[in-house]
């Protein structure tokens, strides 16, 4: 695929599911099983997803899927791609679909297990940056500053928001040494789609991360969900990245548009002060830095050290 | 050692781990996944080493916790192929949450638990606490009483859980040292006798396969709901019949029954009876022996099953008697043991006779030959004194009159 064009006109999670309008998670998994096709099985917890795609008697996904547990997602999809294997059905893709609360939070142990045993599953976390199926409760990659429901805002000293910034879960899955670790936004969908393919053909631990804004959660217009995802890419907030092999590189060199331009017209940041978004400036400049350090020590051209994902065996 | 072992198949000497991991090999699961806890750890070390030695074809699945490795076996198991998995103490109370997940999705798991006392005080000796409280998840629940038990419950349990009329997991206590560290003589069945006893593994009718995309664990509004518990609800019950048969054909196959859901030993003319679980019954047996040698009528009631509870078969075992002795080796605090509860609960409409619940061998304490009499004579001190004489009583325990 090189083009939006060239995408399959058929779809895997089809039409009247009952996500809200402008839901950035049914875009990022709708867009993901149009790379990913039939021979795939799909893994969902407790989650969004689960409720406004298999709330029986409906059903929005054309392949197979299963949900067990909120904390489970890498641990059932292992567990299915195991089973495939000994039915000599090795060649399905299992793909586990999570947001953050349930990869980040709740499901990071199962998720690291699995790493570390490169497990041969694709995981894709759909980040909406909040417990929004619960109602909008904070999570460990909730922006620093953001307004949940319990980072309420007050006159007291807790009262601003969120206090701590963004867990960066690709960052950890990196340090497991997996085969494949990437970063993708629906504004930019040509890169998120060739992600979805190179994940999708290769073996072992696979691990995509995907930004989804929730304009219930973001308190943001339904039809600024693309803007959002682009702006969040733009003013450096959300790196593109990609870590192959051991290699890391970043995918696209943003136009570091001023932050402000991101946080204005989401109603959960409303309330920051100028402080809370030098915060935030500080924030972003620290992790470029850090970001272009790793593609230096990481990158194509450097030597192979102990080049770690090709240490996995294939 | 283990193909040593295997040519020697018939009376070897081996642990009950041991006997419970021959149970699982020869039982040909397609994916184990466990987590290491003691006194289980040698079943998953054997399966290891049966897998590393060829003689095991299966997925073993080296998970960070049981609670990962039970939503393993469950997505394994919904994938269609038969699993096994292995637990003890903490690490079936970690698996709380997806063993609920399992009997609605008719998922036949098979787990060998080791049971051992749950924090605090941390201990690793047996203790009935980690099982008992699993009781309304809707796994089906038996305890056996020695190493030989533990493997052969396995094969019955594979058969008994895949039952189509079932098609429920089961989980086989075995209680931790007693019989998961005890050596004992066991007959070791080929792959190929087990093979002849237990077919090979046919999915219920909803498994995840591209080629027939279903949804398996789908969430579901009020309107679905109750209709999946009473369905539930209906195959436990179906389950004792399943199991009696089961335990039929293993002997016909094996030449060893287990009395199916029950075992009852001099129960004949008994005035007097105890129920236990366990590796007590052993001790038990024994104390029957001797009030029989002195003319009273004593008789033993060897509950195996615990879930499905076999409420009919257990009336018509203690119809005849004047009062019944419950052993427990849990406690629900503030009521008494939950096998008593159980047992009176099930004589309530047919039988005006004392139930008198002994709570012993907590923590792991040694259940002796006196305790055991204690029992039976607290028993016969109610009997004829109506419901109203039962009660708990704690045996062997400083500071507390029995």
């Amino acid at each position: 695929m090189t083009t939006i064009k060239d995408l399959p006109e058929e779809d895997y999670f089809e039409s009247g599911h009952t996500a809200c309008p402008g839901c950035g998670g049914a875009m990022v998994v709708r867009a993901a099983m149009k790379v990913l096709g039939p021979n795939t099985v799909v893994y969902m917890p407790a989650s969004c997803l689960l409720i406004f795609s298999d709330m029986y008697p409906l059903n929005a996904f054309r392949v197979p899927s299963l949900q067990v547990l909120f904390e489970t997602s890498a641990i059932c999809a292992a567990g299915i791609k195991r089973a495939l294997k000994q039915q000599g059905k090795d060649d399905v893709t299992v793909v586990a679909f999570a947001g953050d609360g349930g990869t980040a939070d709740i499901g990071m142990q199962a998720l690291s297990g699995a790493a570390e045993r490169n497990e041969d599953i694709l995981y894709v976390c759909y980040d909406n940056e909040a417990y929004m199926n619960t109602g909008i409760q904070r999570s460990g990659t909730t922006p620093f500053g953001a307004w949940t429901t319990t980072t309420p805002l007050g006159p007291g000293a807790e009262g601003r928001g969120k206090l701590e910034f963004k867990k960066d879960v690709p960052r950890i899955l990196m340090a497991h040494d997996v085969p494949y670790v990437a970063t993708a936004s629906l504004a930019f969908p040509v890169d998120f789609l060739k992600k979805m393919e190179k994940a999708k053909a290769k073996k072992g631990f696979r691990y995509l991360h995907v930004l989804a804004p929730c304009p219930v959660g973001w308190k943001a217009e339904s039809d600024r969900t693309v803007e959002l995802a682009k702006l969040a890419v733009e003013t450096g907030i959300f790196t593109l990245m990609e870590f192959e092999d051991g290699v890391f590189r970043i995918s696209r060199e943003p136009r570091f548009t001023p932050v402000r331009e991101y946080l204005r017209g989401q109603g959960r940041f409303k309330h920051l002060t100028d402080g809370q978004v030098a915060a935030i400036e500080a924030w972003v400049r620290a992790k470029w830095e850090r970001d272009r350090a790793l593609a230096k020590a990481l990158g194509p051209k450097a030597p192979p050290s102990v080049a770690v994902g090709t240490l996995r065996e294939k | 050692m283990s193909e040593q072992v295997h040519e020697a198949a018939g009376g070897r000497m081996v642990t009950g781990d041991y006997a419970a991991a021959w149970g699982a090999r020869v039982s040909r699961p397609k994916v184990i996944a466990a987590y290491p806890i003691t006194p289980q750890t040698m079943i998953i070390e054997h399966l290891a080493e049966f897998i590393a030695a060829g003689q095991l074809d299966a997925e073993m699945m080296r998970v960070e916790s049981e609670h990962s490795a039970l939503a393993a076996v469950i997505a394994a198991e919904a994938t269609g192929v038969r699993t096994y998995t292995a637990t003890s103490s903490q690490g079936l109370a970690l698996m709380h949450e997806p063993l609920f997940v399992a009997p609605p999705m008719h998922l036949p798991i098979v787990m060998s638990v080791v049971n051992r006392t749950v924090a605090a005080p941390l201990g690793i000796w047996v203790e009935h606490n980690d099982t008992m409280p699993q009781r309304d998840t809707g796994w089906m629940q038996v305890y056996v009483e020695d190493a030989q038990e533990a493997l052969d419950m396995v094969l019955q349990a594979y058969r008994i859980a895949e039952n189509p009329d079932v098609e429920l997991p089961m989980m086989i206590g075995m209680d931790a040292f007693l019989v998961s560290h005890t050596i004992e003589s066991v007959d070791l069945p080929s792959p190929e006798a087990a093979d002849a006893f237990l077919p090979p593994f046919r999915p219920p009718h909803v498994y995840l396969d591209p080629g027939r995309p279903l949804v398996v664990g789908p969430a579901a509004p009020p309107d679905y709901i109750p209709e999946v518990r009473w369905e539930t609800d209906l195959r436990m019950r179906r389950a004792l019949d399943v199991l009696e048969d089961a335990d039929r054909a293993f002997g016909a196959a094996f030449g060893r029954t287990y009395g199916g859901a029950l075992e009852t030993y001099r129960m004949e003319d008994a005035e007097i009876g105890l129920v236990t679980l366990g590796t007590v019954t052993s001790t038990a047996r024994e104390v029957v022996d001797l009030y029989r040698s002195t003319g009273e009528k004593v008789g033993l009631i060897k509950l195996r099953s615990f879930r499905p509870f076999p409420a009919e078969a257990l009336r018509r075992a203690t119809k005849d008697l004047m009062a019944l002795g419950v052993f427990d080796r849990a406690v629900s605090y503030g009521v008494g043991g939950p096998t008593w509860i159980e047992v009176r609960n099930a004589l309530y409409d047919t039988h005006d006779i004392p139930v008198v619940d002994f709570l012993a061998g907590l923590g792991g304490r040694d259940v002796t030959l006196e305790d055991v009499s204690l029992m039976i004579k607290k028993t016969r001190d109610a009997a004829g004194r109506g419901r109203a004489a039962g009660g708990v009583r704690w045996i062997g325990t400083r500071g507390v009159e029995p």
